[in-house]
């Protein structure tokens, strides 16, 4: 059973149509890539797959390991595994990040029907995984992405994803607002994350963060729609000629 | 729709129980008469077997009441009180007994619960009594209130405190109560203040002798003990030369009164070198969902910082009642004295709440500080009123105030009216005020990582009132960081 399966989804915004039949089918243990110029409804699929609302899905499905996600909220697709890293991370004034990530993570392990985690695991826990991504204790004693820069931001991103453990990855537009060193540092976040049991959708306009995050497969989105799939170097192709040849395929 | 609201529901069904098993005649025949009179007025002096002087006191405030009017400029709309068609005396209800907490609604239990209130307590809440035969077994085991309440009196009167209702202080320290009566709020002072002095019931009274620190939060005495905050209520506080005392009144716990109209007053007055730390967890009847019922909770709260160096702090959190009208205010005439006033307000559904403080600088080189966290979610209106005011002689004043709105969904209304007055050139006030919106995408980000969306709306609001919450005597800053997420479930979504 694929891990997470899109079928003919068509989505409105109001009285616009944003997607128009889109298909994408994600396995375990794969890096997708989905590129596309800006408005062709590369963030509206994230959006519809975690749950945002103000969406309205018209058609098609989302299914994840076969049951219907359309039909949970977002706090359940949470717990069962369905992660987004944030184009934008949003700040919580007054609630530190160390008190959110046990808050959030507790919700998920209640929902699943687990235990919780007691201060001290929790602890010893984020201590590992924050040492991994070089992300001082200091900084999750600060409220959640306030006055953090926009590296440190995408770390926090990576970092509850490394907590959360989840089953499908999206990561929105990572790249965005970052240089290049603070993009190698994501980059390598997320590479030690990849496993044979987690899938990652990478959606991105630009061909660079595909140098330090290899995908398996990458999708062109055109009015959307995916217009042309292929492996890796249809990445490379894309950063040649541009999104042009396919705006009359869509 | 307020959540407590169904609990408390519940509450006023044990009511209805009551009134079945009989208790209703007995009642009638402790209530004086419907409406106010001067013949209302000494029934109730009457009934606390009072001095002369002070049934004179209630017929003086009486009479002046008589000629005042109802104060209109508050932002809130009520329909108009028949002062004649209210009871103004009633001896505390006898509450239903049971023997175990199995005979306790499972959902007031779930509330408790989710604040935190550890059973032993609850039974004492809810007026659990154990058979005589299975209570001496409980001793050991079971906090008993009782015990408790005996080793707390002993404590405090080694130290020389006196705390006691204020019915029997009337009785007892003649001296010391006719010495600050009415000092701090004359009987003056405001309509409900006056309606107060002529028909308060009872109260706490408290004096804390020279050089003396109170030796325990007198919360923790109340909790246990005191229940029974009555409609006009009285309190007086005074702590003398150097003493020390931090006081709690109400409980995180949902309350009910048959009384729909409550008016309390608050004195408290501080000489050279003492401090007074007042907090306050209000969880009044809120009314139900269309708005019907709930508590009027107008409110007169005031200390002066009589001597030099003395301090003032006023803590609250207000998140019941239907209509709240509160300004807990520091009069600074002592060189050197500091008031404070940290507010957490909360109105959902149909609530209206009108809150503030007053600083007033009399003396110099004095400094307040105010922190208020307004918080309306529903169809409510939520109310910052403020007054910081440096008298022409009250040199080097300072004033800090940071008032921040937060609104729930887009049927609510926060606002905030500030007065500054400064009568002197070295004045120093500082004002800044925030108006914000929980945003969809905070709350989806939360959601995102699995909170529900009254965890992430409790999270977010938990966040922004964090400054307050430290104030509050530690044991209550956790139950209500509870409160506050329950009294916000069912505000979003």
């Amino acid at each position: 059973m694929s891990l997470l399966e899109v079928k003919d989804l068509k989505v409105r915004v109001e009285e616009r149509e944003i997607l128009h039949g889109l298909s994408l089918t994600v396995n375990p243990g794969e890096v997708h890539a989905i590129m596309g110029p800006n408005g062709s409804g590369k963030s509206t699929l994230s959006h519809v797959i975690a749950g945002k609302p103000g969406y309205e899905v018209t058609g098609g499905e989302i299914l994840f390991r076969g049951e219907d996600l359309l039909e949970m909220s977002p706090d359940q697709r949470a717990a069962k595994g369905v992660f987004l890293a944030f184009q934008y991370p949003v700040e919580i004034p007054g609630v530190t990040t160390m008190n959110f990530l046990r808050t959030a993570l507790n919700a998920q392990r209640r929902a699943r029907g687990e235990s919780e985690f007691l201060v001290p695991d929790f602890l010893k826990k984020v201590r590992n995984v924050a040492a991994s991504l070089n992300i001082p204790m200091d900084m999750l004693k600060r409220g959640v992405n306030v006055g953090f820069s926009g590296g440190e931001k995408k770390r926090n991103e990576i970092l509850q994803m490394a907590l959360f453990e989840p089953a499908v990855c999206i990561l929105d537009e990572m790249d965005s607002g970052l240089d290049i060193d603070a993009l190698r540092v994501a980059a390598d976040g997320v590479n030690a994350l990849r496993s044979p049991d987690r899938a990652m959708v990478v959606i991105t306009h630009y061909q660079r963060l595909l140098n330090y995050i290899v995908p398996d497969f990458v999708h062109v989105m055109s009015k959307g729609r995916v217009v042309k799939s292929g492996g890796k170097e249809l990445a490379l192709e894309l950063e040649a000629s541009g999104y042009a040849q396919f705006e009359d395929a869509a | 729709m307020p959540a407590v609201q169904e609990t408390v529901d519940r509450v006023r069904q044990i009511d209805v129980d009551q009134y079945r098993y009989g208790f209703e005649t007995l009642i009638e025949s402790d209530k004086a008469p419907k409406g106010l009179s001067e013949d209302t007025v000494r029934f109730i002096s009457a009934k606390k077997n009072e001095p002369a002087w002070m049934l004179e006191w209630r017929l003086e405030a009486y009479r002046r009441w008589l000629t005042m009017t109802e104060p209109q400029w508050a932002r809130v709309n009520y329909p108009k009180i028949d002062y004649q068609d209210l009871y103004y005396y009633s001896a505390p209800k006898p509450k239903k007994t049971v023997s175990s907490l199995d005979e306790i609604d499972p959902e007031i239990l779930k509330t408790y619960e989710k604040l935190g209130i550890p059973l032993r307590e609850v039974e004492v809440l809810e007026g659990v009594v154990r058979p005589e035969g299975q209570r001496k077994i409980a001793v050991d085991a079971v906090f008993d209130s009782v015990s408790v309440a005996t080793t707390f009196q002993k404590e405090l009167k080694a130290a020389g405190v006196i705390f006691m209702p204020i019915s029997e202080a009337i009785r007892e320290h003649p001296d010391l109560v006719q010495k600050y009566l009415g000092t701090v709020v004359p009987t003056s002072d405001n309509y409900f203040a006056t309606l107060n002095s002529a028909v308060f019931s009872d109260g706490s009274f408290v004096y804390v002798p020279p050089g003396v620190r109170c030796p325990m939060e007198l919360s923790t005495y109340f909790r246990i003990n005191e229940r029974n905050t009555g409609q006009f209520e009285r309190t007086l506080i005074i702590a003398d030369k150097g003493a020390y005392v931090s006081y709690l009144e109400g409980c995180t716990a949902p309350q009910r009164d048959e009384n729909q109209l409550h008016a309390a007053v608050v004195e408290l007055v501080t000489h050279d070198d003492a401090e007074i730390k007042y907090s306050t967890v209000q969880n009044w009847y809120p009314g139900n969902s269309e708005g019907k019922g709930g508590i009027y909770n107008f409110v007169t709260k005031r200390g002066d910082c009589r001597g030099n160096n003395s301090k003032i702090s006023w803590t609250q959190v207000e998140t019941g009642s239907a209509i709240t009208w509160k300004y807990p205010s520091c009069i600074l005439r002592g060189d050197n004295s500091r008031g404070e006033f940290y507010s957490i307000a909360i109105s959902n559904g149909h609530q209206q709440v009108d809150s503030g403080t007053k600083m007033i600088h009399l003396g110099k080189n004095t400094t307040s500080r105010i922190i208020s966290k307004g918080i309306a979610a529903g169809v409510s209106q939520n109310t910052y009123r403020g007054l910081v005011t440096a008298h022409r002689k009250a040199t080097g004043a300072r004033n800090f105030t940071a008032c921040d709105s937060l609104l729930i969904g887009d049927k609510c209304g926060a606002h905030t009216v500030p007065y500054v007055e400064a009568k002197n050139s070295s004045a120093l006030f500082e004002h800044e005020a925030t108006t914000s919106k929980i945003s969809e995408d905070v709350l989806f980000y939360c959601v995102q990582r699995g909170l529900s969306q009254e965890e992430a709306v409790g999270l977010v609001v938990n966040g922004f009132v964090k400054d307050v919450l430290q104030q509050l005597p530690m044991e209550f800053a956790v139950e209500a960081q509870k409160l506050i997420s329950i009294s916000l479930e069912g505000s979003v979504g």
